[in-house]
């Protein structure tokens, strides 16, 4: 799609007057209003403590917002900076906004946010979520510098996390991702994200846009779209991230189909490169990272069983022509174990993530359906991980969650045998 | 007045050996042609299955998207279907070709008149593939759903959506055919109204208490059990 019919008349005349930036960021919003004024004062604030000299620019592209977000946005004042700087911006500040069709989906606020560093020719265009309550202005200097000053195209963010929080990203997209492309990225799907600009253009002129795995899910076609293209990809340390309670989310089913098809999807886009590329290297990673022992956190592991025994017997129809039958037999034979001493083995799983990767590739049934039959398995596999690791430290589950993405690196071959298998 | 008895019975007995000596052969013939044709149709199935693996027919299919089709509706291959359809349609104009030797004027008139309504047949029976096309599909749906959402009968779901659309399908199929117009309606409006009056009731008057409960845990102890969930997945 071309940037004029891509960016209304007034977001062009917004970007005219900014004339150039080196510094942007794009904040894409649907109905964030009560977290998104502390994003946009963090931003300006990070701007000018540490970007004073550099011509800075903020983006809003708002899906069509009823609780007058893009009114704080525009309505807020930039804050007094000598009572957090003792010193005042050297260059103007630009605050840009405009609107997408929410029935675009992020992808849409991306790719508006990109065309516009673009048209802009921003040095490095950066990301930030709209209902982060964590935010403060070292995230963006921790997000842009390394692109602004070291020379690397592509920033992925590593968060503090809970050991147990995250368990979809450690169980399957980093590892995946790490074998299929690599690259050692933590978290792939990072809502907060930075390109250079010569990156953001090489997006920008790629076809897929209206691909609905990119409109959906950007993030992980964005990551491994760079990697396959030979740009420089780095990691930087942001600390927790917490968001907006109120932005909750989907049930776990739909996070799957949506997340896990957007990586499946990926690895067809890609299949000519991940199929003759070997090796994984570490991705280089900015920032101190620490480790905090965060306090227990309640864990539903009865429901997970309960959700994994039954997802096993009933499910023959979808699981027989999406796995081997020794896969399939081990899984059963797990299922009839007695609930704490049934354990889903790290092999086990990368197998079955590897058989529904090829399933879904040769859409052995309806995608959709495919996606949401992994539910009960990756909780049954949950289950197991929490069992395993609930007396462990944050570094001993980590060190186990290294152990698994080893086996995925190990397994890749049966990959790409799942991959090419003809039923 | 007993030779008269006995005369009529004697001409009674005559007429009937001569009705059954006049029909017995055409019904030997309707049965020989339906066991004859089930054979027959049986073979050119097994057939068609063989030389259609053979010419690798389905991998013509996956292109056009027929097989996903197929597939994703829990159906079949086309190769299969086609051998299927073959046998049905073979087996059934053997039995209606038996029937035919029955030489009864009014079952051929039957049967005549079959064919004259065949374009409605054929209507019907592509409602009927078409719902259980989404039939299958919808219930694979609620399955998927039942389960991740941890209900407790998540196959009894599936099959109460799966019946419902089938009925839907057969109903629309034989209100097509014109097959008791209004009666097929009726019977199914009552049927579907009184099964769903049927299961509130037994809902609510005989598992009262098990209402209590499945409610109490459906409100208040999962909305529990979901505040326990601490941890997010992405």
């Amino acid at each position: 799609m071309s940037d004029e019919t891509l960016l209304t008349d007034d977001f062009l005349r917004q970007i005219t007057a900014a004339g150039e930036v080196d510094i942007l960021v794009g904040v894409p919003t649907l109905n964030n209003h009560d977290t998104i004024a502390r994003v946009i004062s963090a931003i300006r604030i990070g701007f000018v403590k540490y970007f004073p000299r550099e011509r800075a620019a903020l983006i809003n592209v708002d899906g069509g917002s009823t609780d007058g977000t893009q009114e704080i946005v525009t309505g807020t004042a930039a804050p007094d900076f000598r009572t957090f700087l003792a010193s005042s911006p050297l260059r103007t500040m630009h605050t840009l906004t405009t609107s997408y069709g929410a029935i675009q989906g992020k992808g849409g606020a991306l790719h508006v946010i990109l065309a516009a560093a673009e048209l802009l020719r921003a040095k490095v265009c950066a990301i930030v979520s709209p209902d982060l309550e964590s935010l403060t202005p070292e995230w963006i200097e921790t997000l842009t510098r390394p692109i602004y000053r070291e020379g690397f195209d592509l920033l992925a963010p590593i968060y503090q996390r809970h050991r147990f929080d995250g368990l979809l990203v450690s169980h399957i997209l980093s590892p995946l991702v790490a074998t299929a492309y690599g690259s050692e990225i933590d978290e792939p799907l990072g809502g907060e994200l930075a390109f250079s600009g010569r990156l953001a253009s090489f997006l920008l002129s790629q076809d897929a846009w209206q691909q609905e795995f990119v409109r959906s899910v950007p993030e992980i076609w964005m990551v491994t779209t760079a990697l396959v293209s030979g740009y420089r990809a780095c990691q930087a340390f942001l600390g927790p991230r917490v968001q907006s309670e109120k932005s909750g989310g989907h049930a776990l089913a739909d996070t799957i189909q949506q997340v896990v098809g957007a990586l499946f999807s990926c690895l067809e886009a890609h299949q000519s490169y991940w199929m003759t590329h070997e090796g994984v290297q570490a991705v280089p990673a900015f920032g101190f990272q620490y480790d905090l022992d965060l306090p227990p956190i309640r864990v539903n592991r009865k429901r997970m069983l309960s959700t994994f025994l039954k997802g096993v017997a009933e499910l023959a129809t979808i699981l027989k022509p999406s796995l081997s039958p020794p896969t399939l037999q081990q899984i059963r034979e797990i299922a009839k174990l007695d609930g704490e001493s049934s354990y889903y083995p790290d092999e086990l799983w990368v197998r079955t993530v590897y058989e529904f990767a090829g399933a879904f590739h040769r859409s052995v049934i309806n995608r959709d359906h495919l996606l949401q039959a992994l539910t009960p398995l990756y909780l049954g596999r949950i289950n197991s991980f929490l069992s395993e690791n609930h007396r462990s430290s944050t570094t001993g589950a980590r060190d186990r969650i290294k152990k698994l993405r080893s086996q995925f690196e190990a397994s890749k071959p049966y990959l790409a045998e799942r991959w090419n298998t003809q039923m | 007045m007993g030779n008269f008895i006995a005369q009529n019975l004697i001409q009674t007995m005559q007429a009937f050996l001569q009705m059954v000596a006049r029909y017995l052969p055409r019904l030997l013939a309707m049965v020989i042609f339906i066991v004859v044709g089930w054979v027959v149709a049986w073979l050119v199935k097994i057939s068609l299955r063989w030389v259609l693996s053979w010419v690798k027919f389905n991998s013509l299919f996956v292109r056009g998207g027929v097989t996903r089709v197929l597939t994703h509706a829990a159906l079949p291959t086309p190769a299969e279907m086609i051998a299927r359809l073959a046998f049905w349609v073979l087996w059934i104009a053997f039995i209606l070709m038996g029937l035919g030797a029955l030489q009864i004027p009014a079952l051929q008139q039957e049967i005549s008149g079959l064919f004259g309504i065949l374009p409605q047949i054929i209507v019907a029976v592509i409602i009927l593939f078409a719902g259980v096309l989404i039939a299958n599909f919808v219930s694979r749906a609620a399955l998927l759903a039942s389960i991740n959402a941890n209900s407790p009968s998540p196959r009894l779901i599936s099959a109460l959506v799966r019946f419902i659309i089938i009925a839907l399908a057969v109903t629309m199929a034989l209100e097509r055919i014109g097959l008791g117009r209004g009666v097929v309606l009726v019977a199914f409006t009552t049927f579907f109204g009184a099964f769903m009056l049927g299961l509130a009731l037994a809902f609510g008057l005989g598992g009262r208490d098990l209402a209590r409960q499945l409610l109490e845990r459906r409100f208040l102890q999962e909305k529990k059990e979901e505040d326990d969930e601490g941890i997010s997945h992405l």
